[in-house]
């Protein structure tokens, strides 16, 4: 049985197509089976993240509507083994997502994988609600940013309301946040949420901090996942991100400036 | 935080206040979370009753709906102003 995991925000652009890229690639190189759902319908995007959007030849909604099988239109990752991709349609609008199909298709996945990735669309309609609905876990992709911060707040509520595991009376889906674009400069200036304000407010684990990074903008335009970048700054904070969300312990990263001489410290900005 | 800094932080920090109104939104927003659908609209109709009668605030009356065993209780609570 497969877990499934649900990448959402509420907020649109937080990051949770290059964390569900990520995420994945990284569950993938660590030997788990994993596959990437993009629910986005009618805006896809990780298939261009991921770099095979030349290669999408049918899609999730396919699927549900028996047009073609699993097997046909999951997208096997050219670099990373144990990795698939099933792209959203572009051409259809939201509402070709039915509850039953979802749960159709995630039922045959969870038989062939371990881990699951549903990346959710931005806003609370449909599309996000089914991405939300089947989750086993969620990893809640949050900006130090007041908005973000409010939406995803919002999102842990419905998390928490209305998922199959809360219809079922089961335990509830196990909430973590990654706060990303974090920057330990603006946070010093007291012009940046810190990360300690954001684990106050929403009150949930902590799974990472990504700090905000050349890298990411890099890694899109090359359609590379960029924890894949493995020397680069972002690359290594989602590294540490998998390892956490797979039990192990590590220190957080990038929290802090990096010192600055004597210099740097009296007249610095 | 810098030697310049120190003459520079004159006033609160925009990250303090970004904490402390989001602090009140989130509280706000979990109270009327979990409850009935109807539990916004019926406070706000409350609300507007009091008002016929009493100046109060907008944030006056607080409705919570809890469950204890079988029974749903509706806390009702309504701040008037201290009289002069």
């Amino acid at each position: 049985m497969a877990k499934i995991v649900v990448v959402t925000s509420g907020k649109g652009g937080v990051g949770k197509t290059t964390t569900s890229a990520a995420i994945g690639a990284g569950l993938a190189k660590a030997g788990h089976r994993t596959v990437l759902v993009d629910f986005d319908v009618g805006l896809r995007n990780l298939d261009l993240i991921m770099g095979c959007e030349r290669r999408v030849v049918y899609d999730f909604i396919n699927v549900i509507h028996e047009e073609a099988s699993l097997n046909q239109a999951l997208i096997r990752d050219k670099r990373v083994d144990n990795l698939f991709i099933l792209a959203a349609s572009q051409t259809r609008d939201k509402d070709a997502l039915t509850e039953d199909g979802v749960e159709r298709v995630l039922t045959e996945l969870s038989r062939d994988f371990d881990y699951i990735i549903c990346d959710s669309p931005a806003g609370i309609e449909r599309g996000a609600l089914l991405a939300m609905y089947f989750a086993d876990e969620a990893i809640i992709v949050t900006n130090p940013e007041v908005s973000s911060v409010r939406d995803s707040d919002r999102v842990l509520g419905i998390l928490a309301s209305k998922t199959r595991r809360a219809a079922n009376g089961e335990p509830p889906v196990r909430e973590q946040l990654l706060l990303t674009r974090y920057s330990p400069l603006r946070v010093q200036k007291g012009e940046m949420l810190s990360v300690e304000d954001v684990k106050e407010i929403l009150a949930i684990d902590l799974l990472g901090v990504i700090p905000e990074s050349q890298a990411v903008l890099n890694a899109s335009n090359a359609g590379v996942p960029v924890i894949l970048e493995e020397e680069s700054d972002a690359g290594q904070a989602y590294q540490d991100a998998v390892a956490r969300f797979l039990g192990e312990e590590r220190p957080h990263r990038f929290l802090q400036l990096e010192k600055k001489g004597l210099f740097g410290r009296l007249f610095g900005g | 935080m810098s030697f310049l800094d120190y003459f520079r932080s004159q006033g609160k920090r925009s990250a303090s206040v970004a904490k402390e109104r989001l602090q009140i939104v989130v509280a706000r927003e979990r109270a009327n979370r979990g409850g009935p659908d109807y539990l916004p609209e019926l406070q706000s109709e409350i609300l507007k009753v009091i008002r016929r009668y009493v100046e109060v605030d907008q944030d006056a009356v607080q409705i919570q709906l809890d469950r204890e065993g079988d029974c749903e209780v509706l806390e009702l609570n309504i701040t008037l102003p201290e009289r002069h």
